[in-house]
C-alpha cells in the first residue's frame, strides 16, 4: 500500500470573491507521477500554486479547507518553510540571469546565507544536475551564466535547482509547455527517473503527455476535481461523461 | 481639386530645412560655451592649482584645493544619504502598486522634483543650520541628497517595474525569504539601471549651487569637518566669479573646467554601464 | 563522486540546518519589509514637513503683510517695506521670455528626432547633445553669461540706444531660453514618436505632404504631450537660481523695460537671505520661497498629470 504525501480535504481557492477550485479531495502516493490536466481556466495551476502557497501571493487570493503533507498543515506553517519542502519548476525557464549555473544549481542554500564547504557545495551540485540530466552537458562551463542554455537545459537547470533542496513533493507547472518536442521528451523521461526519489504533481494541457508520463490523473473542469484515477483505467474507461468528453477532444 | 502641389512639396521641404536649421542651432550654444569655458579654464589648471588653497586677495597663484576636496566630501555623504533610502523607496514602490502609501510617496517624490533647489536650501536651513547655530557641510549634504531622491527613487521602480515576475516567483518558490529574493536576485538583475539613476542623481548635485549657499556655505579654508561649513566647487565658482578680483576669475574658469569635466565623465559612465551591464533576459 | 547515499543524507542534514535558520530569516523577512513601509514613510514626511516648515516661518510676514505683499511695488527692506510684485514682474518676466523663444527650437528639435530622424548617428549626436545642455551646471552657464554674453547685450543695447546695463531681464532670459530647450525637447520628442504610424500612413495615402502630415496629424495628436513640455520647460525656468541671479543685475525695482536690471524670486532669496538682519525680513523672504515653490509644485504637477493620462491612453 503506498502511503500518501500530499492530502487534500474540501480544499477552496478564491480570487476575491470568486471560487475557482471548488471542494478538492484528493490523496496523492508517494513516489508517483500525478498529472493534473483539464481544459484551459479549470482551475489546476491555481490548485497547483496552492500547494506550495505560491497563490497566496497575489492581491485577493484566499483558501480554505485542509492540505496536509506527510499529515502536516502546509497552512500552518510559515511559507518558507512549505517551499522548502515542496519546489516548483515554472512553465517558462527562469534561471536567475545574474548567477552562474553552478551558483543557481545551489541558489537555495547559497541565497539563505548557509556556509556549505566547497567540496560539498561541488557534490550538491553535480548530484543535482546529474539527476537532472544536465551534467554532462554543463560539466565545463559551470561558472558561465545560465541563460546561454537553450530552452530544454534552461528548463532542466531548473529542476536541478529545484531538486538540490531535497523537497518531498516536486510541482512542476506545464514544464515543457515552451519547450521544443526533443526537449520535451527528454524531461519526460527525466520525470520517470525523478518519481523514484521524489513525488511530483505536473500540471498539463496536454492530454497525450499526460497519458506518457503520469501514474495516476486528476481531470480538473471549472474548478472541480471531476475524476482521479490510475492513468491507464482513466483513458482507456473513463467514469465521468465530461472526462469522456475531454479525452475524445470535444472541447479543450 | 488638388491645388499646387509643386507649391505644396516646396512648403514641406522649406519646413524640413526649416527644422534642421532650428535643431542644429539648438547645439550652437552648448559648443559655443564648451569650447569656452575650455579656453579659459585650461590654462588656469595645473597640479599647483589642483592641490593649493585660494590665497588672499592681492596674491597671485593658489588653487582650488579646498573646494576639490569639500565638493568630494558634500557630494559623497549625499550619496550615503540619498542611495539607501532611494533604492529602499524604489523597492517598495515597484512592488506595490497601488497602495495608499505608494500613491502618496509617489506624490511626494514628484512634489520633490519640481522643488527649486533655493528653496531646498531654504528649508534645509531651517531645519539644520539653525538648531546648531552652524553652516554645516552635513546639512548641504542633507539637502543635496534630498535633491538626489527623486531621482534615484524613480530610477529604481522604473527598473525593478520592467523585471519580469517569474524571477521573484523563482526565488519565492525554492524557498527564499521575501528580503533574499529582492536583495540578491531582484536587485542585482536591475544593477545597471539603478546604478546608472544613482550616477546621473550625483552628476545632478554635483553641480547645484544654490542649495549650499545657506547650507554648506564655503569656506576659504580648508576642512574636512562636516559639522562646520565647507567649501565646494559651485560655490566658489559663484562666489569668485561674481567678485571684483581678476585673480579670482582665473580660479573660477579653472574651477569651472573641473566641474564641467566631472559632471560629463559621470554622464559618459552611465551610457556605458546601461549598455554593458543590462542583465539580458 | 561521493556516494549517492551519502550525498542525500548531507543534503537531508543541511536540510535540517536551514528549517531551523529558517525562523531566524522570517524575522528578518518582517524587519525588510517594514523598513521598506518605514523609509517611504518618512519621504512622504520629508515633503509634509518640507510645507509645514515654509508656512511657519512665512507665517509673521503673511500676518504683517497680508495681501500687499504681492502687489506691493517697494521693496525696501531698510524701512521694512516688502512688496514682492518686482520679484513675480522679473520671474514672470525672465521665464515667459525665455519660454517664447525657446519653443521653437524645443518643438524643432522634438519633431527632428521624432519624426524626421528617428534613428543615426546625427539623431545620436543631437540627443546627446541635448541630454548635455541639461547636465551643465546652471553656475556655469551664469559665468559664462556674465562674461560672453553680457558683453554682447550690452553692445545691442549701446546699438539700440538704451541704457547698455548688459545685465538685466534681457540676458538672464536669453540664459534661460539656453538652459530650458532639453526639457520641452526630450518629452516633446518622445510624444511625436508616439503618434501611432497607421494614422500618419492613413494621412500620406491620402496624399498629404510630410508638413501637411506634421501640421494636420503629429502636432494635433501629441497635442497635449507638447504642451506638458512647456510646462515642464516652465518649471524649470521658474526655480532656476544661480544662473539668473549672476545676470540679471540685482536691483530690486521694477524694471521698466527688458533691457533694465531686475530681480526674480529665486534670485532675491540668493542674494540677500545671509544679510536679511530683521526676522520680518527673513519671513519676508521665505514667504517668496513659499509662492515659489508653490506655483512650480503646481506647474510641474500639471505636466506630470498630462504625461500620465497621455502615456495611459
Amino acid at each position: 500500500m503506498e502511503s500518501t504525501i500530499l492530502k487534500t480535504i474540501n480544499f477552496n481557492a478564491y480570487f476575491g470573491e470568486n471560487r475557482v477550485v471548488k471542494e478538492v479531495n484528493i490523496e496523492i502516493p508517494k513516489n508517483n507521477v500525478i498529472a493534473v490536466m483539464g481544459p484551459s481556466g479549470c482551475g489546476k495551476t491555481t490548485f497547483l500554486r496552492c500547494i506550495n502557497r505560491m497563490h497566496e501571493l497575489i492581491e485577493g487570493t484566499s483558501t480554505s479547507g485542509t492540505m496536509l503533507l506527510n499529515n502536516e498543515d502546509i497552512y500552518s506553517m510559515h511559507p518558507i518553510l512549505v517551499r522548502h519542502k515542496i519546489g516548483m519548476v515554472f512553465q517558462r525557464p527562469n534561471p536567475f540571469p545574474n548567477l552562474s549555473i553552478y551558483d543557481n544549481v545551489i541558489a537555495g542554500y547559497k541565497l539563505n546565507g548557509m556556509k556549505i564547504s566547497k567540496p560539498d557545495r561541488d557534490a550538491i551540485v553535480e548530484h543535482s544536475l546529474q539527476k537532472a540530466s544536465l551534467w554532462n552537458e554543463v560539466k565545463e562551463s559551470l561558472n558561465k551564466k545560465g541563460t546561454f542554455l537553450s530552452g530544454g537545459q534552461q528548463q532542466r537547470l531548473c529542476i536541478a535547482r529545484a531538486i538540490a533542496m531535497e523537497p518531498d513533493v516536486l510541482l512542476l507547472d506545464e514544464p515543457t509547455s515552451a519547450l521544443d518536442p526533443i526537449s520535451t521528451s527528454s524531461i519526460e523521461v527525466l520525470m520517470q527517473e525523478l518519481k523514484k526519489n521524489y513525488t511530483l504533481v505536473v500540471v498539463t494541457h496536454n492530454m497525450q503527455q499526460a497519458a506518457r508520463v503520469s501514474d495516476k490523473t486528476a481531470f480538473f473542469y471549472l474548478g472541480e476535481l471531476i475524476e482521479y484515477d490510475i492513468t491507464k483505467n482513466m483513458f482507456t474507461n473513463p467514469k465521468d461523461t465530461r472526462t469522456q468528453n475531454y479525452i475524445t477532444g470535444r472541447f479543450s | 481639386m488638388k491645388p499646387n502641389i509643386p507649391y505644396r512639396l516646396g512648403k514641406s521641404r522649406f519646413f524640413k530645412g526649416l527644422i534642421i536649421v532650428l535643431s542644429v542651432l539648438c547645439t550652437v550654444p552648448l559648443f559655443i560655451i564648451l569650447i569656452y569655458i575650455l579656453k579659459e579654464g585650461f590654462s588656469k589648471i595645473s597640479w599647483h592649482f589642483l592641490v593649493n588653497m585660494p590665497k588672499p586677495v592681492g596674491e597671485t597663484g593658489g588653487g582650488i584645493a579646498n573646494a576639490l576636496v569639500g565638493s568630494l566630501l558634500i557630494v559623497f555623504y549625499a550619496a550615503l544619504i540619498a542611495i539607501p533610502l532611494g533604492v529602499m523607496c524604489g523597492i517598495y514602490l515597484s512592488e506595490n502598486r497601488n497602495t495608499r502609501l505608494a500613491n502618496w510617496t509617489r506624490l511626494s517624490v514628484d512634489v520633490l522634483q519640481g522643488t527649486p533647489s533655493i528653496v531646498m536650501g531654504i528649508v534645509v536651513y531651517f531645519w539644520v543650520v539653525k538648531p546648531f547655530h552652524t553652516f554645516s557641510a552635513l546639512s548641504g549634504s542633507i539637502a543635496l541628497a534630498i535633491m538626489m531622491l527623486p531621482i534615484v527613487v524613480r530610477s529604481t521602480e522604473e527598473t525593478l517595474k520592467l523585471l519580469p515576475d517569474t524571477l521573484k516567483e523563482a526565488g519565492l518558490a525554492l524557498g527564499l525569504p521575501y528580503h533574499k529574493v529582492i536583495l540578491r536576485i531582484i536587485l542585482p538583475c536591475g544593477i545597471s539601471g539603478i546604478l546608472s539613476g544613482v550616477i546621473l542623481a550625483v552628476a545632478r548635485i554635483a553641480g547645484e549651487t544654490a542649495p549650499l549657499l545657506f547650507t554648506a556655505f564655503g569656506n576659504p579654508y580648508f576642512s574636512t569637518n562636516i559639522f562646520k561649513p565647507m567649501q565646494s566647487l559651485p560655490l566658489l565658482i559663484f562666489n569668485y566669479a561674481t567678485s571684483a578680483y581678476e585673480d579670482w576669475h582665473d580660479l573660477a574658469w579653472g574651477a569651472a573646467l573641473i566641474l564641467l569635466i566631472w559632471v560629463l565623465l559621470l554622464n559618459i559612465i552611465t551610457k556605458i554601464i546601461t549598455r554593458k551591464w543590462r542583465v539580458q533576459f | 563522486m561521493r556516494e549517492i547515499s551519502s550525498i542525500t543524507n548531507m543534503m537531508n542534514v543541511w536540510k535540517a540546518v536551514k528549517i531551523k535558520r529558517s525562523v531566524k530569516q522570517i524575522r528578518a523577512e518582517k524587519f525588510f519589509r517594514a523598513s521598506l513601509v518605514l523609509i517611504s514613510l518618512s519621504i512622504l514626511v520629508i515633503v509634509i514637513a518640507f510645507l509645514f516648515t515654509l508656512v511657519v516661518q512665512s507665517l509673521p510676514s503673511i500676518k504683517a503683510l497680508g495681501f500687499g505683499f504681492l502687489i506691493g511695488k517697494t521693496w525696501d527692506p531698510v524701512h521694512n517695506i516688502y512688496g514682492t510684485y518686482p520679484f513675480l514682474l522679473g520671474t514672470l518676466l525672465t521665464s515667459f521670455l525665455a519660454l517664447i523663444i525657446s519653443i521653437p527650437f524645443s518643438f524643432a528639435t522634438a519633431i527632428f528626432l521624432g519624426e524626421y530622424y528617428p534613428r543615426g548617428w546625427f539623431s545620436d549626436f543631437l540627443k546627446n547633445a541635448i541630454e548635455l545642455i541639461a547636465a551643465v551646471p546652471s553656475v556655469i552657464y551664469g559665468f559664462w553669461g556674465l562674461f560672453v554674453l553680457v558683453p554682447i547685450v550690452r553692445s545691442l543695447e549701446l546699438k539700440i540706444g538704451v541704457t547698455p546695463y548688459g545685465i538685466g531681464i534681457f540676458a538672464a532670459s536669453l540664459i534661460l531660453t539656453i538652459m530650458i530647450i532639453p526639457y520641452a525637447a526630450s518629452l516633446g520628442r518622445e510624444m511625436v514618436r508616439m503618434v501611432p504610424s497607421s494614422l500618419k500612413e492613413a494621412a500620406y495615402s491620402l496624399g498629404a505632404t510630410r508638413y501637411e502630415v506634421i501640421r494636420d496629424v503629429i502636432l494635433p495628436y501629441s497635442r497635449s504631450g507638447l504642451l506638458a513640455g512647456v510646462l515642464l520647460s516652465l518649471g524649470r525656468a521658474l526655480g532656476e537660481t544661480m544662473a539668473v541671479t549672476m545676470v540679471i543685475g540685482n536691483t530690486s525695482v521694477i524694471p521698466n523695460s527688458i533691457f533694465a536690471p531686475g530681480n526674480t524670486m529665486a534670485s532675491v532669496i540668493a542674494n540677500e537671505f545671509t544679510e536679511a538682519a530683521s526676522s520680518l525680513y527673513l519671513s519676508a523672504l521665505i514667504e517668496i520661497g513659499l509662492v515659489l515653490f508653490l506655483v512650480t509644485v503646481v506647474i510641474n504637477m500639471i505636466g506630470k498629470r498630462i504625461i500620465k493620462r497621455f502615456t495611459t491612453e
